[in-house]
């Protein structure tokens, strides 16, 4: 479902249309499920806070005066009920991503400092590969520190704005640019190492 | 595999390049990082890596769908949009 079906539901529920419920609760179950899942870690608190996330929807759709911004709004309420949630998570430990870790990695040859990047151009793309990287992907979402991993998924998963990314999580529009960079930079160092590993070993 | 040698001018692109991906930055700043990615084959593979990333991530599924949503639970979120349409 695209932007504008989503906005076209909210716009028909806020209109009183209850034709519109199920889509709009099969659409956004799901995306609450993945984001929450991928911040909590846990299959059972996503699927609560998916349910207590429409819940809170439901109960304040007259709160919501414009719906083209139907998205962010769901997702500002899932974050908090996220956490709530997170009392009683497992979370990976908070730390700062300094952009010098992030760098490729760096060798001196003939006195001059090198630095070592897998071939991207060839990136795998057949079915089994193609898995892998999405495994691979995964994995390394779910070990970003917290405030990283929540800037990406708003971002780049559900490609909010920096706006409304920055209202959502409650921080500076500078603040999501910076965590944004350094998530991407994070999860393409461990896709580097995991080409340059599959290379090694073909 | 390339090797590159890293300068000042590299750092500060590096620092910027999501927000050149992103097309958020001032039209002075992408005119410098396009003038050093001309002359810099590595920054443009580095760039062209990073930009698959945000690829990659743009296009990830997930895999796994929540379970059928149950009865019960539609019944409340229903009765919740009912009371807030009164």
């Amino acid at each position: 479902m695209d932007r504008v079906e989503e906005i076209e539901l909210a716009r028909r529920l806020i209109a009183g249309d209850a034709g519109a419920f199920d889509n709009f609760v099969e659409h956004f179950r799901a995306k609450i499920f993945h984001y929450t899942w991928l911040m909590c870690g846990q299959r059972e608190d996503a699927e609560e806070v998916a349910q207590d996330t429409l819940l809170r929807v439901f109960e304040s759709f007259h709160q919501l005066r414009e719906p083209e911004r139907v998205r962010p709004w769901v997702f500002r309420i899932a974050k908090n009920e996220c956490l709530m949630k997170r009392r009683k998570s497992m979370f990976a430990p908070s730390r700062e991503l300094s952009l010098e870790e992030l760098m490729p990695a760096a060798t001196r040859e003939d006195g001059n400092l090198k630095i070592e990047i897998a071939d991207w151009s060839r990136l795998p793309d057949d079915q089994a590969s193609l898995s892998e990287m999405k495994a691979v992907l995964e994995r390394a979402i779910s070990e970003l520190p917290e405030a990283y991993r929540s800037v990406i998924l708003l971002r780049d998963m559900e490609e909010l704005s920096t706006e409304d990314t920055a209202q959502i999580l409650d921080l500076r529009n500078d603040a999501v640019k910076t965590r944004l960079h350094r998530a991407r930079l994070a999860l393409r160092q461990r896709l580097d190492e995991h080409l340059r590993s599959a290379t090694r070993g073909a | 595999m390339a090797a590159h040698e890293h300068n000042e001018h590299c750092k500060e692109i590096f620092a910027l390049l999501s927000e050149y991906l992103n097309l958020e930055l001032p039209p002075e700043a992408c005119r410098d990082i396009e003038s050093h990615l001309a002359g810099c084959p590595p920054c443009v593979e580095f760039t062209e890596s990073l930009r698959k990333t945000v690829d990659l991530c743009r296009a990830y599924r997930p895999s796994d769908l929540p379970t059928p949503l149950a009865s019960q639970a539609r019944a409340q979120l229903l009765a919740a949009y009912e009371k807030m349409r009164r």
